[in-house]
């Protein structure tokens, strides 16, 4: 089947934008949030929200970066290598976002979770996902920001593209 | 290029360029880690690491311990001077014993060159050397070079000599084969009766005058004199050894660059360096000992990764 496009240029700015709009709604001016971006593909989003945000609030939003290499379950399942971690802010009390681009199975954000707590107690997370995809989940985890949510198979993939690495900002479901 | 080529760390000399660049930039991700508020991962969590020690060590096995416990394994320890090796137990004999305890990886420092080869083709479990008489020691070479790396970048090209007793180090001979695989130079340089007959047939030039080789070099790694595996006299005395090799702060000072200093530990302060070359700037004799935690988590991590 050919891949169907799901999201893409104007479609995906609005999206983003709504997404910021949502985040600021419930934290304000970020003053004690900050924003982290799941290594690999989840750190283009966090990067993208948080250059919105900026814009927005004409002020500095934390972003970091977290690799989930070292807390994933399914280690010597695949060959997994790690990426950089980069969090140069406490996270000790703040309101965290955590963002990725797919949420599937929920693993995952589970390692991000464990990942996360080796930086600090941190007041409040929550998930921010540009893809849901719905009734795939392996744990019991949900965002609570969504850019969009599908219903797919196990089959299926879904592929986010952005400019930074892929020339394109596209979302894209394809069969395996 | 996303896993170790070996089941077991032997030696460098069984690695290629690639293990040694995934090991160094895994290191890179541990390091960041250690500098963590909580330096604990949860990688190693089912897997019990052996640390037989079959020869005395401070360092390395204390950082190998710690490098365990970060990565979240079971450790069970072991030496030689209070176990039943005394009361005539084989090599073969003890490991099983312990393997048969349900033991998954074994790290082994040994006084017999080849002795963690041996080991790795009669056990079945990932086996890594800590150091096997005067062969490899094949970790401290990859800190080695990771710290290297830290200061200079890349070390293609670079210029890298070893100085001292080449003849009964460990370290020497892994450094030269991992240097050499990263396209560094490689000088060693020490007394004529401390510099093995066979060096030159790794490619490595030979110096007898430490002046010339500091000027040459980029990184100066000054080695320990081993007097305890010195059986006859390699030099009239430890003075005149330390006049003709030992390094002070006025030669240091004299050179035309500003070189690295190492040493792998442990120093005799005053012999192959004065306190003071040891205490300063250009020295990062502690950089080695903090990477080397690092750097034996990546090991370790990309061992028990393979299937």
């Amino acid at each position: 089947m050919k891949p169907r496009v799901l999201l893409e240029n104007k479609q995906l700015e609005v999206t983003l934008t709504r997404l910021c709009y949502q985040l600021i709604e419930v934290h304000n001016d970020f003053s004690n949030t900050v924003i982290i971006g799941l290594q690999p593909r989840g750190i283009y989003l966090a990067h993208r929200i948080q250059k919105l945000l900026e814009g927005i609030l004409k002020k500095k939003v934390n972003c970091g970066d977290l690799d989930i290499t070292f807390y994933r379950d399914d280690f010597r399942k695949k060959e997994l290598i790690p990426n950089r971690t980069n969090i140069d802010f406490i996270i000790e009390d703040k309101n965290v976002i955590l963002v990725d681009d797919v949420l599937f199975t929920g693993r995952t954000i589970r390692a991000g979770l464990d990942a996360m707590l080796a930086f600090g107690r941190p007041n409040d997370v929550e998930l921010l996902v540009l893809v849901d995809r719905r009734f795939s989940r392996h744990v019991p985890i949900q965002a609570k920001y969504t850019g969009l949510v599908i219903d797919s198979i196990e089959t299926q993939n879904v592929k986010v593209e952005w400019t930074e690495t892929d020339k394109k900002d596209r979302v894209t479901l394809i069969d395996k | 290029m996303s896993n170790l080529s070996v089941n077991h760390l032997l030696g460098i000399k069984y690695i290629t360029k690639n293990d040694i660049q995934l090991i160094l930039d895994t290191a890179t991700n541990f390091k960041e880690v250690l500098n963590r508020p909580i330096k604990k991962v949860p990688s190693l969590r089912d897997l019990t690491v052996a640390n037989l020690f079959f020869e005395n060590s401070t360092r390395t096995r204390l950082s190998f311990e710690l490098a365990q416990k970060r990565l979240s394994a079971d450790v069970v320890n072991f030496s030689a001077s209070s176990s039943s090796v005394k009361k005539g137990e084989t090599l073969i004999d003890t490991v099983n014993n312990i393997l048969a305890m349900k033991v998954d990886m074994v790290v082994m420092r040994h006084s017999s060159a080849g002795a963690a080869e041996f080991l790795s083709k009669k056990v079945n479990a990932k086996i890594v050397n800590a150091g096997d008489g005067a062969h490899e020691h094949p970790t401290q070479a990859l800190l080695d070079a990771f710290s290297m790396r830290e200061k200079l970048g890349d070390l293609k090209g670079k210029k890298i000599a070893i100085v001292g007793d080449i003849l009964h180090s460990r370290v020497a001979l892994s450094n030269i084969f991992c240097l050499q695989k990263l396209g560094a130079e490689v000088k060693v340089c020490g007394p004529t009766t401390l510099i093995p007959k066979y060096i030159e047939s790794l490619g490595v030039k030979i110096e007898t005058d430490l002046r010339k080789t500091l000027e040459w070099c980029d990184v100066a790694n000054m080695l320990r004199i081993q007097l305890e595996r010195q059986d006859i006299k390699f030099f009239p005395s430890i003075r005149e050894y330390t006049m003709l090799y030992g390094l002070d702060k006025t030669l240091l000072d004299s050179l035309s660059k500003k070189i690295i200093i190492m040493h792998p530990g442990p120093i005799n302060r005053g012999v192959e360096i004065t306190s003071d070359v040891a205490d300063s700037d250009q020295s990062i004799i502690l950089d080695q000992v903090e990477n080397g935690v690092a750097v034996r988590m990546a090991v370790m991590f990309l061992l028990a990764g393979r299937q």
